[in-house]
């Protein structure tokens, strides 16, 4: 799960990370009267939408007063902000953080994530902050330089004097910097983050250490036992088709091609959009009904999959497990026949009680194609889809 | 030959008094494996459909003399049910639970690794040998005793492969899911390390998907240390890019020598070919 800027700054300050002092707004109004109690200097008015590089979509302004926090705000609030992230349509801002302009001397970069290989948090720190990391990497790898943290003992102190000494600190910034990046661990764990940003870390110029920006993302497993931040959700920067789909355990991602596909397992969705787009289709989605699926949820990822009105013809893929080819059937014929489907449908199943379900289908008197392995089934659909 | 399970395994299920504990105890048992009995903390002392019930792991295997363990403990508890059979130093622990928190597992790891437990998952169908036994939910009717090692991320695309040998007349050796979560116990060069001394398996069919670098790793370690031929599929070719894409991945194994599909319907073609050749 994805949080805004602001949110994800109030978690840290909890923990003792040193943040700008700054207030959300929802309104322009608002925005000029944070300016004005931020002491009418300069400030810094953000756009927050889930997606990076606001900056150069031009969702982040440095104003000077109230007046001026008040147009930016007026401007931005309402905008289809559009960043290498958002994709071409955009993302609607609809609250802004105001906060109180700094005077950056250095900045520099601090991520958290779960290191697969090594099975333990990594703290990676840059001197090149306020850039993407992937392109740092790629290009002056030597200027990343990574702690590993043992789960059980935490992150200890000569790692994080190591890690200040490494970005070029000194004198009472080291002492700074490496409580910072052990508030940055504690917050991490105890939230259960799946990603923790500092990008940029800044040094003022009267030599602090501030967060300027943090993303914060969460591990979708461990929300049960974190419901304040499972209340930080914000449903308007998510498909209103796969906010309805995660409501029935359905695992949908909406794309643009014209072949709907309804699939059982990740790994299975994701073969079967590959073989669409070999066969000279393109997937309309990504839709993971799950491995112990029943009838009800059959038909409600149908009413999803028939709400893109892109979708020209619908392949069904289902490797029978646990999820039984008759069940299967009785599922799709009843979602056609209460939804009138208006488009053609292809169904590839196999498994247990195959024969069962392909009975099922064959006697409801409805238009159904079948096949009989992967392959010809993306070929037929992708020829219906076409016509 | 087989690897991991086969006819001496003696399996115990934790968490096999809930529905789908029962349910997959059920299949195995019907597969003809030798189902010992269950854990469930505060139900010792008890019989369900026949098995003895313990309320720990360790009073399990005393009682029953159970070699592996497979998990259906709720994401919740599924970590602490991972530790309990590692504490036993059970051979094998097989989690099938889906949905448990990354930094649990890299608890549970932490505190494992180097241990005697061999951890197959979490999040994963589990493992099967075919004409022999089978821990997990892989669906048994699918199979047939034969040649051909299966390893995979994924659940339904390794039924998928299963069904292609099969439709083929290879058959498979052992079929491993290792599952595909952040942390998994036993990776793609765990388990192709098992198959390369396992004389029966003439080759192996590798399923992976996009994200993470264990697909490199794999392809670097098949390079140096794997000779038997090996099929290379990976799912998400078309997923939007990110880091870690098939096609990287797909180039990787490729240059290791697998034999790289870009369709899923021809995985058991190509074991075929490599295997008359």
């Amino acid at each position: 799960m994805k949080i805004h800027e602001y949110q994800a700054k109030t978690i840290l300050a909890k923990y003792g990370v040193p943040v700008p002092q700054g207030e959300v707004v929802f309104g322009a109004a608002e925005a000029g009267e944070v300016a004005r109690r931020l002491g009418g200097g300069t400030v810094v008015v953000k756009a927050q939408i889930h997606a990076g590089g606001r900056g150069k979509g031009g969702g982040v302004k440095v104003v000077k007063g109230p007046d001026d926090a008040q147009a930016a705000a007026q401007k931005m609030i309402g905008m289809n902000l559009v960043t290498y992230q958002t994709g071409p349509q955009g993302q609607k801002v609809q609250r802004v953080l105001v906060e109180r302009g700094l005077k950056i001397k250095r900045e520099l970069y601090l991520g958290l994530v779960v290191d697969r290989t090594t099975e333990r948090p990594v703290l990676m720190v840059s001197s090149e902050g306020g850039v993407e990391i992937e392109k740092v990497a790629e290009d002056t790898p030597e200027r990343i330089f990574k702690e590993f943290v043992h789960p059980a003992i935490g992150l200890s102190a000569f790692q994080t004097r190591k890690l200040a000494f490494a970005l070029g600190l000194e004198g009472a910034q080291i002492g700074q910097a490496s409580k910072l990046m052990a508030a940055l661990y504690q917050a991490f764990i105890a939230t259960d983050a799946s990603l923790l940003e500092i990008n940029p870390l800044i040094v003022t110029e009267e030599g602090n250490l501030l967060a300027l920006d943090a993303k914060m993302n969460f591990d979708d497993n461990a929300l049960y036992r974190h419901p304040d931040i499972k209340e930080l959700r914000d449903l308007t920067e998510e498909d209103p088709l796969e906010i309805e789909a995660s409501k029935y355990s359905l695992n949908y991602i909406k794309l643009d091609g014209f072949v709907g596909c309804m699939v059982n397992g990740a790994g299975l969705a994701m073969a079967t959009m590959d073989i669409i787009k070999l066969a000279g289709g393109e997937p309309a989605n990504f839709l993971d009904v799950g491995g112990g699926a029943n009838a009800e949820q059959i038909k409600n990822a149908f009413r999803i999959l028939m709400a893109d009105t892109h979708v020209r013809a619908v392949l069904i893929n289902i490797f029978g497990g646990i999820l039984r080819c008759d069940v299967l059937a009785e599922g799709v014929i009843a979602a056609v026949k209460d939804l009138g489907v208006p488009v053609p449908i292809v169904i590839r199943m196999e498994g247990t009680n195959v024969e069962k379900g392909k009975q099922m289908l064959k006697e409801s008197g409805l238009n159904f194609t079948t096949a009989d392995d992967m392959n010809e089934a993306a070929q037929k659909v992708v020829a219906l889809g076409r016509k | 030959m087989a690897v991991l399970i086969d006819k001496n395994t003696r399996l115990l299920v934790q968490g096999l008094t809930g529905r789908e504990g029962t349910f997959h105890a059920k299949q195995a048992a019907a597969y003809g494996t030798t189902v010992v009995g269950g854990v469930t903390p505060g139900k010792g002392g008890t019989s369900h459909e026949g098995w003895p019930v313990f309320n720990t792991v360790a009073e399990c295997v005393k009682g029953t003399r159970a070699n592996a363990s497979v998990i259906f403990v709720p994401p919740a508890g599924a970590a602490d049910a991972l530790l309990e059979a590692a504490d036993t130093e059970l051979p094998l622990a097989v989690c099938i639970t889906e949905g448990i928190p990354v930094l649990d597992m890299m608890r549970v790891f932490a505190a494992i690794r180097g241990g005697r437990t061999r951890v197959i998952g979490p999040n994963c169908p589990g493992l099967i040998t075919a004409g022999q036994a089978k821990a997990g939910i892989i669906p048994g009717h699918i199979c047939r005793e034969g040649r051909v090692g299966i390893v995979s991320k994924s659940g339904t695309l390794t039924y998928e492969a299963i069904h292609q040998l099969t439709r083929n007349g290879l058959g498979q050796t052992t079929c491993i899911g290792i599952g595909g979560d952040p942390l998994i116990g036993t990776s793609f060069i765990d388990a192709l390390e098992l198959f390369a001394k396992d004389p029966a398996t003439e080759a192996v069919v590798m399923i992976g998907e996009i994200g993470g670098n264990a697909e490199e790793d794999a392809a670097a370690w098949i390079k140096a240390n794997f000779n038997k031929p090996v099929v290379g599929f990976i799912a998400g070719q078309t997923a939007p890019p990110g880091k870690g894409t098939a096609a990287e991945k797909m180039d990787a194994l490729q240059r290791a020598g697998v034999r790289v599909v870009k369709s899923p319907a021809d995985i058991g073609a190509a074991v075929k070919e490599l295997l008359k050749a």
